[in-house]
């Protein structure tokens, strides 16, 4: 029984130096010569400061920006030091009226446009930091952003379609449009 | 469903089962002592390693000395990792200043992690310093992962062995499954991981200005951090303006590669991998997805080549694969339809620019399919990681990874625990086969007799036992109910799921449900303790109590267990005993919401 402690004890000791020190210092090491601005959090620069990540969504409620995903954390939303869902089930009236309220908001801050909203547009994301909508959420809020900004919704949608991601190999996953990114070049204009 | 969405779906499964074979073929060398190759690298490793801890590699033992090593040394990582919890705030590596982790909530996590459920009652970034994150979670990430696969290695060689009294060495298989199994297969995956946007740094958190400052309802807390309460007992709220962001990071990759390859699940962030620091792409979540059931369905073939008939490993691969697809299309078509309540004014559609669907608790680079196929793959095995939240899905689409857990996590399932759980059911589906035209049951060559058949009844039947009576304890007492989010039939659900994952040892939630209490930490970390030892301990018993055995003759009597036959019968015993357990409490939960949901339709 003794040996079988020792076994224990020591193997665990081993085990942990290899897998719980080594191996992330060496993948640490690794990452940040190989890939420095990924394994940092992808922060954006911006006249030396930075602005954010390409990967965290902001929150955004100006008209003349694009907004994300609403976002359940708390106590404010994009809190990206506490990432949360909303957990909302689909049968709960909270998450009915939340739904009601956004889309009334979106239509607040563009009376003209009566197109149905897109889904994501109005639902609570996963992580409370999705950094994306998809095309047709971005597309929704074009006249908004344009009429706010004064200029031509045409140049607007351009510039939405210029940042759109397809699907990887036009297969994998979903084409999206980057919400900082995309307000960050339409600053740029 | 989408052709796109078919499409997905089916290279998913196409490069998955391609992976088996060479997978599973490497493996059974490493498990069979055959050179590898990485034992040329790493063999000095390993070595060392047997002769610190005092172990001879050429002594083997019986299945109780095996399963007496096995709980010494799961027992010895609990209270190491315990013990790195509460006193994480005077150790290094803590740059956020994270305080000692309460008490109930350290032994959750304690036992959560040794047993490979990695059900996670706190918030990553806002309880855990980097130190324990490595040296306590990375660290049973590997070992739990490894131990469960050892247990599946003694039972095959309980299969494959005749009239012997060992079953093999845990410490060689232990470090064998670690250093030539898990640590290459993560370490290449990390890099990849980094490469597409997730965290690998020991800075602090990141502090960026936003392009917008918003304002936000701050609640105000008093001097102890309590919230100020108004007079109609609303929390009271000032007006704030957010000009920073704090962006937390940290060495995730290289937990996260192992999390998915170990089948742990335990996410570095509260949200796991709908994070986009975790999965920040479709080919990151493609890789992890794959990750996921990579090393259980190799392990069929593993187990094919070691008990010297691959077609066993295959069908075994194939009834598996058979339940999957069918739970699989029910899911992505349920979360696909969306949510009839939310349908007024909104666009559900799914079109080329927009997925369409249930959107809440879903990100939108993984859109309706990607999120279905990773509810259902992370509870058919028993990952437990999300990239979505299940608590959100239809009542349907919320019923098929409740239910996959519920079936034991024996499609594909847990590395190593899957497959150990999936033989117990041959094992029954041999006996009922048996009893239906009146013949002693075999498998393998291996006559099953009344000890095989208890050992395989309390495996079958612990489980059930732990998650309708924790449940019952949990709907029927306050501490329980305190718990619930969402109203209704939903928050029945909520308790069904939470005591569903913990003795299966998957570790997902319907996350609305407030799990990091005294009541929910200590009967699910009971709970989690008692579904993954009862069961071990039986498995080795069989695996002790079939080595012995002589090696039966096929005759004209035998019933073969690799036909299409037999797939049909192993999936019908699975289904039927999933089905039998607990129809009357899912028809309490999700059933009942759906019917509310046609009802408003």
């Amino acid at each position: 029984m003794l040996t079988h402690c020792r076994a224990a004890i020591v193997s665990l000791a081993l085990l942990t130096l290899i897998t719980g020190v080594v191996y992330p210092v060496v993948v640490t090491l690794v990452a940040q010569v190989a890939f420095p601005q990924q394994a940092n959090g992808s922060v954006i620069v911006k006249n030396g400061k930075p602005v954010g990540s390409a990967l965290i969504g902001q929150p955004f409620d100006d008209p003349k920006y694009f907004w994300g995903r609403p976002s359940a954390t708390s106590p404010f939303p994009d809190n990206a030091s506490s990432s949360s869902g909303s957990n909302l089930s689909p049968t709960n009236p909270d998450l009915v009226k939340a739904v009601q309220e956004r889309v009334a908001t979106l239509r607040a801050a563009d009376p003209g446009n009566t197109a149905p909203v897109p889904v994501d547009l109005v639902t609570a994301s996963a992580s409370g930091l999705d950094p994306h909508i998809s095309p047709a959420a971005a597309l929704y809020q074009v006249p908004r952003v344009a009429r706010a900004r004064k200029t031509d919704p045409h140049a607007v949608q351009e510039l939405v379609e210029r940042h759109i991601e397809g699907r990887l190999l036009g297969l994998l996953g979903e084409s999206r449009v980057n919400v900082l990114e995309l307000n960050l070049a339409l600053d740029r204009r | 469903m989408t052709a796109n969405g078919v499409l997905q779906l089916v290279l998913y499964l196409v490069v998955l089962l391609a992976l088996a074979k060479p997978l599973g073929a490497y493996m059974a060398r490493v498990y069979e002592g055959r050179p590898c190759g990485l034992d040329g690298v790493l063999g000095w490793l390993e070595r060392l390693v047997y002769r610190l801890s005092g172990v001879r590699p050429d002594e083997e033992m019986g299945w109780k000395t095996y399963a007496v090593t096995m709980l010494l040394f799961n027992l010895a990582g609990m209270l190491v990792l315990y013990g790195i919890q509460r006193v994480q705030g005077v150790l290094p590596l803590n740059p956020e200043k994270l305080g000692a982790v309460s008490p109930d909530l350290a032994f959750n996590t304690a036992a959560s992690f040794a047993t490979n459920t990695n059900w996670q009652s706190y918030t990553g970034e806002t309880t855990m310093s980097y130190l324990t994150q490595m040296v306590g979670l990375t660290v049973q990430n590997f070992v739990s992962a490894a131990a469960g696969m050892a247990v599946l290695v003694a039972l095959i060689r309980g299969f494959a062995r005749r009239s012997a009294e060992t079953i093999g060495n845990f410490w060689v298989d232990l470090t064998r499954t670690t250093l030539y199994i898990l640590l290459p297969l993560s370490f290449v995956f990390a890099l990849v991981l980094v490469s597409q946007g997730v965290v690998q740094t020991f800075g602090p958190y990141a502090k960026v200005t936003v392009v917008q400052p918003t304002s936000y309802d701050e609640p105000i807390t008093d001097t102890g951090g309590k919230p100020v309460l108004d007079e109609k007992g609303q929390p009271k709220t000032k007006k704030s303006t957010l000009t920073e962001q704090l962006i937390a990071v940290g060495p995730a990759a290289s937990q996260i590669a192992i999390k998915q390859l170990g089948t742990n699940g335990g996410g570095f962030f509260n949200v796991n991998s709908a994070h986009p620091f975790e999965n920040p792409t479709p080919l990151s979540n493609f890789l992890e997805l794959l990750a996921i059931l990579l090393i259980p369905a190799a392990l069929c073939y593993t187990f094919g080549v070691m008990v010297r008939d691959t077609r066993q490993g295959w069908t075994v691969l194939a009834a598996m694969t058979v339940i999957f697809v069918g739970l699989l299309a029910v899911c992505v078509v349920a979360e696909q339809q969306g949510n009839v309540f939310v349908k007024q004014g909104v666009d559900h559609t799914a079109s080329a620019l927009q997925a369409g669907g249930n959107m809440e608790g879903k990100e939108v680079r993984f859109g309706i399919v990607n999120s279905a196929l990773w509810a259902t793959a992370t509870t058919a095995a028993s990952n437990g990681s999300v990239n979505s939240m299940h608590d959100s899905y239809t009542p349907i689409g919320g019923l098929v990874p409740l239910w996959m857990i519920q079936l034991g996590e024996v499609v594909y399932g847990g590395v190593g625990s899957g497959l150990y759980g999936m033989l117990i059911y041959a094992i029954i589906a041999v006996f009922v086969a048996g009893l239906m035209v009146g013949r002693t049951p075999e498998y393998l060559g291996k006559k099953i007799d009344a000890y095989e058949m208890k050992m395989s009844s309390l495996v079958i039947l612990i489980v059930p036992f732990l998650v309708l009576v924790g449940t019952s304890i949990g709907v029927v007492t306050t501490a329980g109910k305190a718990g619930i989010l969402n109203p209704g039939a939903h928050g029945f659900s909520e308790i069904l799921y939470a005591f569903s994952s913990g003795p299966n040892n998957n570790g997902s939630a319907f996350a609305g449900l407030s799990a990091n209490t005294p009541f929910y930490n200590t009967a699910l970390g009971l709970s989690i303790l008692f579904g993954r030892y009862w069961l071990a301990v039986p498995v080795l018993a069989i695996a002790g109590s079939l080595a012995r055995k002589k090696i039966v003759p096929t005759g004209a009597g035998t019933l073969p267990t690799h036909t299409p036959l037999f797939v049909a019968l192993l999936v019908g015993v699975v289904i039927l005993v999933g089905a039998l357990t607990y129809v009357p409490a899912l028809a309490l939960g999700p059933i009942v919401e759906h019917l509310n949901m046609i009802a408003a339709r």
